[in-house]
């Protein structure tokens, strides 16, 4: 029933291997711009601060789908913006990579400005009264306290984007779902067999993040 | 002003603020400038690529507003099932009764590590093994199961944060007049859970809606997705096509979104019921799966 597994023939773990480089790669990304984005949000300009509002909420509301079939067909085969070189397999990798960073960073984004939300106005006054800068509260007072509380939020929208990876499938990036795509054209008798262990290789990538960093925010979270 | 960040400006930081806003109006505009100017080079700009959305109705008729209505539908339909079933499912996980309890959990803990997308094609491969169901409608099919099944669990952990958000006082109170488990879920806290879950449900439709386009790109099903292929076929204008589909998924997500929020500022406000909230964010993390509720551990 699991033949297809020894017969070589299906690269199951290259597949799952390309799923984990992908939300690496994305999830690294996604911190940066979603910090970004978080810092335009908050700031006391309000250019930057509705620039930061009408991309969260125009993104947001796009299909991942859609994103990321647009940096395939609208960048790089209408524009020609490849994303530096390589052959059309990496330039897909890319592609993907750079549609899940523009659409989970404003899901980054949101969860840190909820965390800088729950930090008392109280504590910035006192920082202030101190005699510290804006830069100064920023990085000493709110975004430590921040950071510690969005640990959980910030782990649902890893776990989210670990599974959002699978839409590269749609510009053609080799990982678990084309692959599963495929063996299950191929292998329509052992179909539950096939979806069996793709489904088993989600569990295990989601299921020890979520365990492991669900511990961790338990931990740091800031008691008040 | 009661931002935790900054004050109110004084006269320096006013001056500030103006140099922040001139250089990053710069940037922005940089950027623009060089898109633009990208897409002029490659003809993305000229007037037949955009104009037809304006002057040819019939790219409305024949494309856009049926793939509309295609996607509308799939939605809807994987709501209507997904919702009873959530519920369901919901109220299972918080049974007494350990039987009940383990195993409607895993279910739902499952279904909600699978990304979406395998779930689709995984019923429509099943859909082609049984043949059942006719080619033509396949798609569709296979779309709504797998947003059904995907959802159902999402929705399960959305019910259960609705009914564990309620005051310990009204299952206290149930109990102190002598109801039993089954009447103190229907009598008291399931109506009170439905609308302090209502600006959740409504966002996880946004996440529905995404996610059908995930049918057109993979499936062959032809929702508003799928239509980018067939008008920039017909008019080789695939950025503009792409942007004008863009518009309508966040006209109707926004739509959507702002329902949410506005449900929300009336259930908080309202005087009647408990004031408990289940956010609409809180499940709305994400398209191709989201993640979990808030509170739930």
């Amino acid at each position: 029933m699991f033949d297809f597994l020894t017969s070589g023939q299906y690269d199951v773990l290259g597949a799952f291997w390309v799923t984990v480089q992908l939300t690496l790669y994305s999830a690294a990304g996604s911190l940066i711009w979603g910090l970004m984005l978080a810092g335009m949000r908050v700031s006391p300009v309000p250019l930057m601060r509705s620039f930061g509002t009408a991309y969260v909420n125009i993104v947001r509301n796009t299909p991942l789908t859609l994103l990321i079939l647009g940096c395939s067909l609208g960048l790089d085969q209408t524009l020609g913006i490849t994303l530096a070189g390589g052959d059309s397999k990496e330039i897909g990798f890319r592609l993907a990579i750079l549609g899940l960073v523009a659409y989970t960073g404003t899901f980054v984004c949101e969860a840190l400005r909820s965390g800088i939300n729950t930090v008392p106005v109280g504590q910035a006054e006192a920082a202030r009264a101190l005699g510290l800068s804006f830069f100064q509260v920023l990085t000493l007072i709110v975004l430590p306290q921040a950071f510690r509380a969005v640990i959980a939020p910030l782990t649902n929208v890893l776990i989210a984007l670990t599974k959002n990876t699978t839409v590269a499938a749609t510009i053609g990036v080799a990982e678990a779902a084309l692959l599963m795509k495929e063996m299950l054209e191929n292998e329509a008798d052992a179909l539950f067999a096939v979806f069996g262990v793709f489904a088993l290789g989600f569990v295990l990538l989601t299921l020890p993040t979520g365990l492991l960093l669900g511990q961790v925010a338990k931990r740091v979270a800031v008691k008040r | 002003m009661s931002s935790v960040l900054y004050d109110a400006p004084g006269p320096k930081a006013k001056v500030r603020n103006w140099i922040y806003t001139a250089v990053f109006a710069v940037l922005v505009g940089l950027a623009l400038w060089w898109i633009l100017d990208r897409m002029a080079e490659k003809n993305q700009l000229d007037a037949d690529k955009w104009l037809p959305f304006v002057t040819d109705s019939q790219i409305w008729t024949t494309f856009l507003l049926p793939g509309l209505v295609e996607t509308l539908k799939a939605g809807l339909i994987a709501m209507v099932i997904a919702l009873p079933l959530g519920a369901l499912l919901g109220i299972g996980r918080l049974s007494d009764h350990a039987w009940v309890r383990v195993p409607v959990s895993t279910v739902v803990e499952f279904f909600r590590a699978i990304p979406v997308l395998m779930l689709m094609i995984f019923s429509s491969a099943l859909y082609v093994l049984l043949g059942t169901v006719s080619s033509d409608l396949r798609p569709l099919y296979a779309v709504v199961t797998g947003l059904v099944l995907y959802n159902a669990s999402v929705i399960a952990e959305i019910v259960r944060a609705g009914i564990l958000s309620l005051p310990r006082g009204q299952t206290d109170a149930a109990k102190a007049i002598g109801m039993r488990k089954g009447q103190m879920m229907v009598y008291v806290l399931v109506p009170q859970a439905v609308t302090a879950m209502l600006p959740a449900l409504v966002s996880q439709l946004v996440v529905i809606l995404k996610d059908t386009a995930l049918g057109g790109a993979v499936l062959g099903f032809a929702d508003l997705m799928s239509m980018n292929r067939q008008i920039s076929a017909n008019y080789s204008n695939t950025i503009a096509t792409m942007v004008v589909i863009a518009l309508i998924y966040i006209a109707v997500n926004f739509a959507l979104t702002g329902l949410a929020s506005f449900l929300e500022r009336r259930l908080r406000q309202s005087k009647k019921g408990t004031g408990a909230v289940v956010e609409g964010d809180v499940a709305e993390v994400d398209a191709g799966g989201a993640a979990g509720v808030g509170k739930a551990p």
